[in-house]
């Protein structure tokens, strides 16, 4: 698979790193600010809370 | 069948690599944003309460309601605590359990926190012995509670958050405080829940 992209990366072996280095960046920016925040409330290992409290009001 | 397998591995370490970047930002990248809110709440509260007007209107959900301190965990350590116990609202630090009693009331005044994510406000709480204070700001007063027990519950423990912790039925009569977070750390598995109670209110005063 990477064998793959990285032959059809354009430009010497410098340019493909660079490029390369950059898809990385912007694959991993695109997993942080859009796929995890999706992702988090469905992953629920840090809640806390005791069940769904019901206020519990003074009588 | 070689490319196929080497695919596959590289796909699984791809996911791999994917799970670890998920991790950094669970117990790292959710704490920025808690930070964000955290300044945020802590400037709005505080300018409020400087300002001269006054209102008995009720805290809205999502707005700063009070500041935490607790001297055992530092000098520095302190919070702004939310109202409200929502997803929303504990992503920007400790929420008060809302139609629990207000800081120095009579009843119980409930506030959870996360233990790992999100800034992990609440992530020494086990730290706490009997007698640690708990320091909790609002406008006027400043509320000074001690610690007098430490329990482990299951999640579906809502008596205590009751007035009187553990019976839902009676009616309060002292000034209570309950901590409640996860436990153990990383884990939804239990609830590490800290009682304490009211020792003394001393009133606030804006610096000259």
């Amino acid at each position: 698979m990477y064998a793959w992209i990285w032959r059809h990366l354009p430009g010497t072996w410098r340019t493909k790193a660079a490029t390369a280095a950059g898809l990385i960046v912007a694959v991993a920016a695109v997993f942080w600010f859009v796929v995890f925040p999706w992702v988090e409330p469905k992953v629920q290992f840090d809640d806390g809370v005791v069940d769904t409290p019901t206020p519990t009001r003074t009588p | 069948m070689r490319t196929l397998i080497r695919g596959m591995g590289e796909l699984t370490i791809t996911a791999g690599l994917i799970l670890m970047l998920f991790v950094t930002y669970q117990l790292w990248g959710t704490g920025r944003y808690t930070q964000n809110q955290q300044d945020r709440l802590s400037e709005e509260m505080l300018s409020d309460w400087k300002s001269p007007k006054f209102t008995t209107e009720r805290v809205k959900l999502g707005e700063g309601l009070a500041m935490i301190r607790i001297p055992r965990f530092g000098e520095d350590w302190r919070y702004v605590i939310v109202e409200g116990v929502e997803r929303e609202d504990l992503r920007k630090g400790p929420g008060h359990y809302p139609g629990t009693a207000l800081p120095g009331e009579v009843g119980n005044f409930v506030v959870s926190g996360h233990r790992t994510t999100y800034s992990a406000p609440f992530n020494r709480l086990g730290e706490l012995r009997r007698g640690d204070e708990i320091l909790i700001d609002t406008r006027e007063e400043q509320y000074v509670y001690t610690v007098t027990d430490r329990k482990i519950v299951k999640p579906s423990a809502t008596e205590v958050t009751a007035p009187v912790p553990g019976h839902p039925k009676r009616r309060p009569t002292e000034r209570l405080i309950t901590l409640t977070t996860c436990h153990p750390k990383y884990s939804a598995a239990q609830r590490m829940i800290i009682f304490g109670e009211l020792e003394s209110a001393v009133p606030r005063v804006e610096r000259a």
